[in-house]
């Protein structure tokens, strides 16, 4: 019976869609700090994808309620922007590893180095680190540089990840994953070795104080300039993604995801295949990993642990690995629940402590949670729904139309040839 | 655009680095480097051991499941757990006074195996059972949720219970051995050895002379044969489950007596290096595992002691880590079925 239901449902009324969106908005802007309105504007995006009427018109209420709605409304709370900023980065960097584990099924649990080199890249040239090992006081660059290093960070994390793509390649299936996970470590524990014999990365302290980008002399050092940074480069990644999952690559990963031995013997170069997905996938990790280097003026080796990976391997297991739609609202439920459900739980728990109403050991505090969650969050995603929750869909063609259309009617190969000689005794 | 913090002064940290390598370039560097070989020996061989034992249970899974059970690791640290709460409950109760340790030891380590061998039992049950015949990486996903699930879990029981989740395990054997004048061996130590090389002799017995046994070796060969031939495939599976893991739990026993302190997360990079130490030894081989794991144990041990002073001070004990993975990633790509594994074709 519900089954049938879910097959009836068409869609959300577009009305429906609207009055959400200007309620909520409404809401945000008449009471300013109520969290349960922002909420709500940033779960319009999954209404209006779900809404009832055309593409166009979609894309069209989706770019108004990013540009110019959340911007509006949320733009003088610092909060708001900081949060959504940061939901923007683990979107980026979700749909970076769908390309990875999406496309082409090769599971990383390193992925999260690709980013460390992005952000180290920016934050080591960027301040006065490089003059440790660069002779002449040529640094530190001001925030100018900013762009050219998105490119930069982008070919170093891609060099990265052919660098290790290369030999890591022969191995496959859970090996695989296992490696990357050691790689992942390794480049940890290096990043946060190096500052001896030669300093490089300053070891555990970390570098700091990383400029913020500048453009036309203007210091966009504020989440809400880098909400709309993020934005772009999002804008990018998912047409990046959109791109290659219809090319012939993306379908030649696709293919060897499904079976390896199957694709090569139809000619697919296996090692090519791959090392192209783990480039792109670490290419993008590379340039959020610049971005996210000079939103936090500071980086460290803890900001870049297995805890990260694993995070970000959750938001696209769970959004629905290979559904671009799927990685968007996996990342960005996974990272509201991180950065503010659970705060706001854990405040309102501690609000009705203090009141008197419940008594409740500090240990107990929700925002600690985090990896109780994430492994009841995969363990009930491997068991449920092992294709997410908005699995991917293949284009299907329609066999009656095709059978229908006046193509169709032509009776090709032997059929036809048998059809034509038919035809020519008949006459 | 001046920088806040002034840089340090670099002639001060050459002369650092020169006084460094004339301390390890001296003979007197050398000297104290044998000096301290014994006992770096010692220590890798006990450390080599607690690998072995828990290589031991992710073979066994993956030899019959073909999957790695990436919550290993993280049974090894609630039988740590468990086995260190045994012993402070028992010692607030007190019971430990005047009980022979021996006697305490293995009481606490039959505890131990117990609940975490009932505990595997569980995961397979709820985590892995269900997914058998799912593509690979899914029970590989449902895997890593257990780990963090397991981590979470002791951490917010520990943090309940004791206010704190690091714990100090009480000792039960604190003498030590003098091997000659060179080095002395820790009775802890030395237990860990003996009673790791007890277990594993009787896993080996239990494996090749049993009619269970040979079930398993049934089963690991081709399942859907092995039913055939009245083998129950499920119990099978559960008894490799409830016997790795109570294996594992020891370990955990004997780690916190080892080591003393321990905390939730110790299980998962132990865990990662049992299983580096599996895949030496060629995963699915139990004879390959316990030799993997010495040899890593004794080649992390080594490293850590003399890395620093071989290449001047330049890399230290903090790289062992790495050298442990990359031992990992080397022997996958360059012998993938180990030191002692038969190369598998692949079946089509």
């Amino acid at each position: 019976m519900a089954n049938f239901a879910w097959k009836s449902f068409k869609g959300i009324p577009l009305v429906f869609t609207l009055i959400w969106i200007v309620a909520f908005s409404a809401a945000l802007y008449l009471m300013d700090k109520s969290v349960i309105a922002f909420l709500g504007i940033l779960s319009s995006i999954v209404l209006v994808y779900y809404t009832n009427t055309s593409k166009s018109i979609k894309m069209t209420i989706g770019a108004i309620v990013l540009l110019l709605i959340i911007p509006l409304v949320a733009g003088e709370n610092r909060y708001y922007m900081e949060v959504a900023s940061q939901v923007g980065i683990y979107v980026a960097m979700a749909l970076g590893l769908n390309i990875v584990v999406g496309f082409a099924g090769l599971l990383d649990l390193g992925y999260v180095a690709f980013f460390a080199a992005g952000a180290y890249a920016y934050a080591i040239f960027s301040t006065s680190q490089a003059n440790e090992f660069i002779a002449g006081n040529l640094f530190p660059l001001s925030g100018e540089w900013f762009w050219p290093f998105l490119i930069v960070g982008l070919i170093v994390a891609a060099v990265f990840g052919i660098l290790l793509g290369l030999p890591v390649l022969r191995v496959k299936g859970d090996y695989l994953a296992i490696v990357t996970l050691g790689f992942g470590e390794i480049i940890r524990i290096v990043f946060n070795n190096l500052d001896k014999p030669i300093n490089i990365t300053n070891g555990p302290q970390g570098i700091t104080p990383i400029p913020s980008p500048e453009l036309f002399g203007i210091k966009m050092g504020t989440p809400f300039y880098f909400y709309f940074i993020v934005l772009f480069v999002i804008a990018f990644i998912v047409l990046a993604n959109i791109r290659f999952e219809h090319s012939r690559l993306g379908r030649a990963w696709i293919a060897v995801r499904e079976d390896e031995l199957a694709a090569q013997s139809m000619g697919i170069s296996l090692l090519n295949t791959k090392l192209a997905a783990f480039a792109l996938g670490a290419s993008f990790a590379g340039v959020v990993g610049v971005i996210f280097a000079a939103k936090q003026t500071f980086i460290d080796p803890t900001s870049f642990t297995l805890m990260e990976s694993i995070g970000i391997l959750v938001m696209v297991i769970l959004g629905g690995s290979g559904s671009i739609p799927g990685v968007v609202l996996g990342a960005a439920f996974v990272t509201i629940l991180q950065v503010q459900l659970l705060k706001e739980f854990s405040n309102f728990l501690h609000g009705l402590q203090n009141s008197g109403i419940i008594s409740l050991p500090n240990q107990l505090d929700p925002s600690k949670f985090q990896r109780l969650i994430f492994g009841i969050m995969l363990i009930l995603v491997a068991l449920y729904r092992p294709n997410g929750l908005i699995p991917a869909k293949r284009k299907k063609n329609d066999l009656d139309a095709i059978k229908k259309s006046e193509f169709g009617k032509e009776k090709l190969g032997i059929l036809g040839r048998l059809s034509q000689l038919t035809s020519g005794k008949q006459s | 655009m001046l920088a806040p913090f002034p840089r340090e002064n670099k002639s001060s940290q050459r002369n650092e680095c020169r006084k460094f390598v004339q301390v390890y370039k001296g003979n007197e560097g050398w000297e104290s480097m044998i000096n301290i070989l014994p006992q770096v020996l010692v220590d890798g061989l006990t450390l080599g051991f607690m690998y072995a034992v828990v290589a031991l249970g992710y073979t066994m899974v993956y030899g019959i499941l073909e999957i790695i059970n990436f919550a290993h690791g993280d049974i090894f640290m609630v039988g740590a757990f468990i086995g260190t709460e045994v012993l402070l409950i028992s010692d607030a109760l007190g019971a430990l006074e005047g009980m022979n340790p021996f006697v305490a030891l293995f009481i606490t380590l039959i505890i131990a195996m117990v609940l975490t061998g009932a505990l595997g039992v569980g995961i397979e049950r709820i985590a892995y059972r269900p997914l058998r015949g799912a593509p690979r990486l899914v029970p590989l996903i449902s895997a890593i949720g257990v780990s963090f699930l397991l981590q979470d879990l002791v951490r917010f029981t520990e943090a309940l219970a004791r206010n704190e989740f690091y714990l100090n395990s009480p000792a039960l054997f604190t003498g030590s051995i003098p091997l000659g004048s060179i080095a002395t061996i820790p009775t802890k130590g030395l237990i860990v050895i003996v009673i790791a090389i007890v277990m594993m002799i009787a896993l080996t017995l239990f494996v090749n002379k049993t009619k269970w046994g040979i079930a398993m070796r049934a089963v690991a060969q081709d399942q859907s044969t092995a039913s055939l031939m009245t083998i129950n495939v499920n119990k099978v599976i559960m008894l490799t489950f409830l016997i790795g893991s109570s294996l594992g739990g020891a370990t955990g026993v004997l780690f916190a007596q080892n080591y003393g302190t321990i905390d939730p997360y110790i299980g998962f990079i132990l865990g990662l290096k049992a299983f580096t130490a599996a895949v030496l030894g060629g995963i699915g081989n139990l004879r390959g595992a316990m030799i993997g794991g010495v040899l890593l144990g004794l080649l992390e041990s080594l490293s850590g002691a003399f890395m620093g002073p071989l290449t001047n001070g330049a890399f230290g004990a903090e790289y062992k880590d790495v050298f442990a993975f990359s031992i990992l990633i080397l022997v996958l790509l360059f012998k993938p079925e180990g030191l002692f594994g038969e190369a598998v074709k692949e079946k089509v």
